[in-house]
């Protein structure tokens, strides 16, 4: 049920595996403004649940995670940190 | 900034820690660091801020490469022995990392001419094996506000202090005044285990990196001493002095001071 968030930028990032899954995304989140949603979408399973644990772990906030195929799972997340500081 | 693929590549590991990040790196990428030497201390300072991808590295330094050197000079090997040290040292850093581009400063550090050369730096780091070097550089980066990481080995130890002028001690804090000639054993002459500028320098470039990202707590107002045979670290505090003829309230060092280079120990 995607369509119910609103989604800022999407970053496929099919074929890629960790740790480069959460590289990406966070060079994605990055360069977004609080509030804004990202969504990935990943093909490599270990990354459905990595990723979102990380973005957690960097203040993040995890909306919703969901298998769209077979092979292909979307995480959306919302931004809700700028950079961490010391 | 956008990454290349090569960088996203080479810096994940930097990106992928909540304190540095993809912005983070860009301050690395972004800094300028001068290296005053590129002996013991300076080459793995420069080979850490090399593989960092600071982006613009000074190297001071007007020797040449001698195979008593590569004991420790790991930005040396044996092939160069006879060129300059600063020709040396941008190859091996830029031939690390090509994002890197090393200037090379190929002279010794005057009253005359060190302001000129550090100006355009962010940073300044001293390896120099000397104390009219040591005392010189202090001097100028208190003069121009540059953050100095300093530090010394000898035989077994060795020490770090990063200096934040008007913020915290500078050396002449520390040390008010150079040893006088004949005090201490100067000059390579008094022996170094390789190992321990390898530790040294390493530290040095891991308070650049901190100072460039704005994290953590560096040596300020703090000095660090290593003892290899011991495996023992100690910090000892360092304040202020007020009365600094350099940093202090009413500094009377106003001009920058070539003291008399002297060697000591006896052949």
């Amino acid at each position: 049920m995607a369509d119910e968030i609103k989604i800022d930028k999407s970053l496929d990032i099919k074929g890629q595996v960790c740790p480069y899954t959460f590289v990406r995304s966070k060079l994605a989140i990055e360069k977004m403004d609080l509030g804004q949603v990202l969504e990935i979408i990943t093909d490599h399973k270990p990354a459905s649940e990595n990723v979102p644990r990380s973005m957690e772990n960097e203040g993040q906030k995890v909306l919703k995670i969901e298998q769209t195929a077979e092979k292909e799972w979307r995480i959306f997340v919302r931004k809700d940190k700028e950079k961490q500081k010391k | 900034m956008d990454f290349t693929e090569d960088q996203i590549l080479r810096y994940s590991r930097h990106i992928l820690l909540p304190e540095v990040g993809g912005d983070g790196q860009e301050k690395i990428l972004n800094a300028k660091v001068v290296l005053v030497g590129a002996g013991g201390l300076g080459s793995p300072v420069g080979y850490y801020l090399a593989a960092a991808g600071v982006g613009t590295i000074g190297v001071i330094d007007n020797d040449r490469v001698e195979i008593s050197n590569l004991q420790r000079q790991i930005a040396h090997n044996t092939s160069r022995l006879g060129v300059l040290k600063a020709d040396s040292a941008k190859e091996t850093y830029e031939t690390l990392n090509h994002d890197v581009k090393v200037v090379t400063h190929k002279e010794r550090l005057t009253s005359q001419n060190i302001k000129n050369i550090i100006k355009d730096y962010d940073i300044v780091v001293d390896g120099s094996d000397n104390f009219p070097t040591r005392y010189l550089v202090n001097d100028a980066c208190v003069m121009l506000k540059k953050t100095l990481v300093s530090a010394a080995v000898f035989r077994f130890e060795g020490q770090v202090m990063t200096i934040f002028p008007g913020e915290g001690p500078c050396y002449r804090c520390l040390f008010e005044v150079p040893p006088p000639p004949g005090m201490v054993p100067s000059c390579q002459e008094a022996g170094i285990l390789g190992v321990v500028t390898g530790v040294i320098g390493t530290i040095q470039a891991t308070e650049v990196i901190k100072a460039i990202l704005g994290i953590g707590h560096p040596l300020k107002g703090k000095l660090l001493l290593w003892n290899a045979l011991d495996m023992s670290f100690r910090t000892v505090k360092v304040p202020r002095n007020k009365e600094c003829p350099v940093c202090g309230e009413h500094p009377t060092i106003k001009e920058l001071i070539d003291y008399e280079q002297f060697c000591s120990m006896s052949h």
